[in-house]
């Protein structure tokens, strides 16, 4: 097995002229005593897109999710390992996984704006459990909406529930909702696996735009979306204990190109997967 | 033309599915025949006693021998069933949502499955046991029959049913709902006020609801705790009077009037049973279509 993560090692080869933003070393994510991902050792870089990529079921999202500490929320379900958000772990004791998320915003698979709220209200959740004042919140509603290519759709509705927007409309409602609190690190879980392709295609305009001021890590499916919208990739697999492991990682032109794993080649040719 | 063989089990698998069509009718039928003989039987009987006087004035002794039969009403008992039913909503509704939340968010651990395990066991709970265990906890260290006691009583018979709805409701609540919160950095608490709750909410009323029409039928718990009342009683320190306790008790008088006046009371609860029952439909209904 040594020699195997010695091999997985070889294979990322992402940049090191630059400090990472989140330095991630030998995180493990465990359901119960089954072991989901082995040990990941990979930093990510600053205010880029890196995409993650893999078969299904390979661990893509729950390394995602546990990269906000959101993966110890379900039953039975726990970390090891450490996480540097610039120097900071944030799997230290000391640290409550509410800042976390904070600091590392998430948008799902499905867009999930909270039934019952307006569509400004669903934007002010954050700022709401800080207390914000009334003006601040419309401000913030203004702000958040305008990055996400919204505020000129949803302007004269903004009291109206949200969940008549269309999927797009709410996927990028919910993408606004988590940059109002002005996160460092943005989180996506497939983010347009459940849109219509136009829909699709604005969310990754957005993702493009947003990586001037964001660190964007995108989980997808879709190797097309990766190439199109990611400065690196994170190719995983399952490995032979049947936990996810990182194949190979590097910048995407790279990965698409001259995959140093054959594995690599094989998923992106179609061959497996 | 198909085969004789299929053409032959065809026709007997069609004899099959109309005959237990048919059968189900039945037992549908015979099922709803008793429900519709007590509503008309109670109706028919109880009807008669229903007037201005009923709802607006208390007990009355029958006369005897006079021209005119006076008989009362049976206000004492509906205030009564009113303030004992309230006060036992008061207590039970909070403890009943909060134990609720705490099974449906915190699922996993020991201490809910045995709390699950006891709310299941007290919802089969025969309610003259509760009402006993009342008497001998209650009214005999107090030295006191009270409408306090058989509140209490109530409660206990109350809390399993809002804690279990309450429960199920939450966890129709999807994950994804609470995740949204969480990932922004929501605390347990405001994610389970704000978030889940809120889409439960007329889910928990519905509990609430089935469990007030539960209590306001109770007979048995009351007869040992509230014991009765001829007058009106606002205080809930003293006995009391309760549309249940006083149909049973007038049945056993000697005086058609009285046994008049049960059939109005057991009408009325019949009423008030339904009405809470068809606005629990109402409520589930407005729920599923939103």
């Amino acid at each position: 097995m040594v020699s195997e993560t010695g091999a997985t090692r070889q294979f990322i080869r992402m940049p090191d002229d630059q400090p990472a933003h989140l330095r991630v070393e030998g995180l493990t994510a465990y359901y119960g005593e089954s072991m989901a991902i082995e040990p990941i050792t990979l930093p990510i870089p600053r205010q880029q897109v890196t995409a993650i990529i893999g078969p299904s079921g390979c661990g893509k999202s729950t390394f995602l999710r546990s990269l906000n500490r959101l993966h110890e929320t379900l039953p039975a379900a726990r970390n090891e390992g450490n996480v540097w958000l610039d120097g900071e772990d944030i799997f230290d004791p000391e640290v409550d996984p509410i800042i976390v998320r904070r600091r590392i915003g998430m948008v799902f698979q499905q867009p999930n704006p909270l039934r019952g709220r307006t569509i400004a209200q669903n934007v002010t959740i954050g700022l709401e459990l800080d207390g914000a004042s009334k003006r601040e919140c419309a401000e913030a509603v203004e702000r958040s909406l305008r990055l996400t290519a919204l505020w000129d759709e949803v302007k004269d509705r903004l009291n109206d529930p949200a969940i008549k927007l269309s999927g797009g409309q709410q996927q990028r409602l919910c993408l606004a909702r988590s940059l109002a609190v002005e996160p460092e690190v943005i989180l996506m879980d497939e983010p347009a696996s459940a849109l219509d392709p136009i829909a699709t295609l604005r969310i990754e305009e957005l993702v493009k735009q947003l990586a001037s001021d964001y660190t964007i890590i995108i989980v997808t499916h879709n190797m097309q979306q990766a190439g199109r919208v990611s400065d690196h990739t994170v190719f995983m697999t399952l490995g032979d204990r049947g936990a996810g492991v990182v194949a190979e990682a590097g910048p995407t032109s790279e990965i698409f190109t001259t995959p140093a794993n054959p594995k690599t080649e094989d998923y992106i040719t179609g061959r497996y997967g | 033309m198909q085969p004789a063989r299929t053409m032959k089990r065809y026709r007997s698998r069609t004899m099959i599915n109309r005959f237990m069509l048919i059968l189900t009718i039945g037992s549908t039928g015979v099922a709803l025949i008793p429900l519709v003989l007590i509503l008309s039987y109670v109706f028919q009987q109880g009807i008669g006693a229903w007037g201005v006087e009923f709802f607006t004035e208390t007990y009355r002794p029958v006369t005897l021998g006079e021209g005119t039969v006076q008989v009362g009403g049976v206000l004492h008992a509906i205030v009564g069933t009113m303030i004992i039913v309230g006060v036992a909503l008061l207590i039970a509704v909070p403890l009943g949502i909060m134990a609720g939340i705490y099974l449906a968010e915190y699922p996993g651990n020991r201490s809910s499955t045995i709390i699950r395990f006891c709310t299941d066991v007290l919802t089969a709970m025969p309610s003259i046991v509760v009402g006993v265990t009342a008497y001998i906890l209650i009214v005999q260290r107090t030295q006191q029959f009270s409408a306090l006691a058989g509140s209490i009583a109530l409660v206990v018979l109350m809390v399993p049913i809002i804690t279990r709805t309450t429960e199920e409701m939450l966890r129709l609540v999807p994950d994804a709902s609470r995740e949204a919160a969480v990932a922004l950095g929501a605390p347990k608490w405001w994610t389970t006020l704000t978030v889940v709750i809120p889409m439960a909410f007329s889910g928990i009323v519905t509990g609430i609801l089935l469990a007030l029409a539960r209590a306001a039928g109770e007979t048995a718990p009351l007869l040992v705790t509230v014991l009765g009342n001829n007058n009106l009683a606002y205080s809930i320190f003293e006995p009391m009077q309760a549309l249940p306790l006083l149909a049973y008790r007038y049945t056993e008088q000697p005086f058609t009037e009285m046994n008049d006046q049960a059939w109005g009371a057991a009408l009325l609860l019949v009423v008030i049973v339904l009405i809470t029952n068809i606005s629990v439909r109402l409520a589930t209904r407005k729920r599923l279509s939103r």
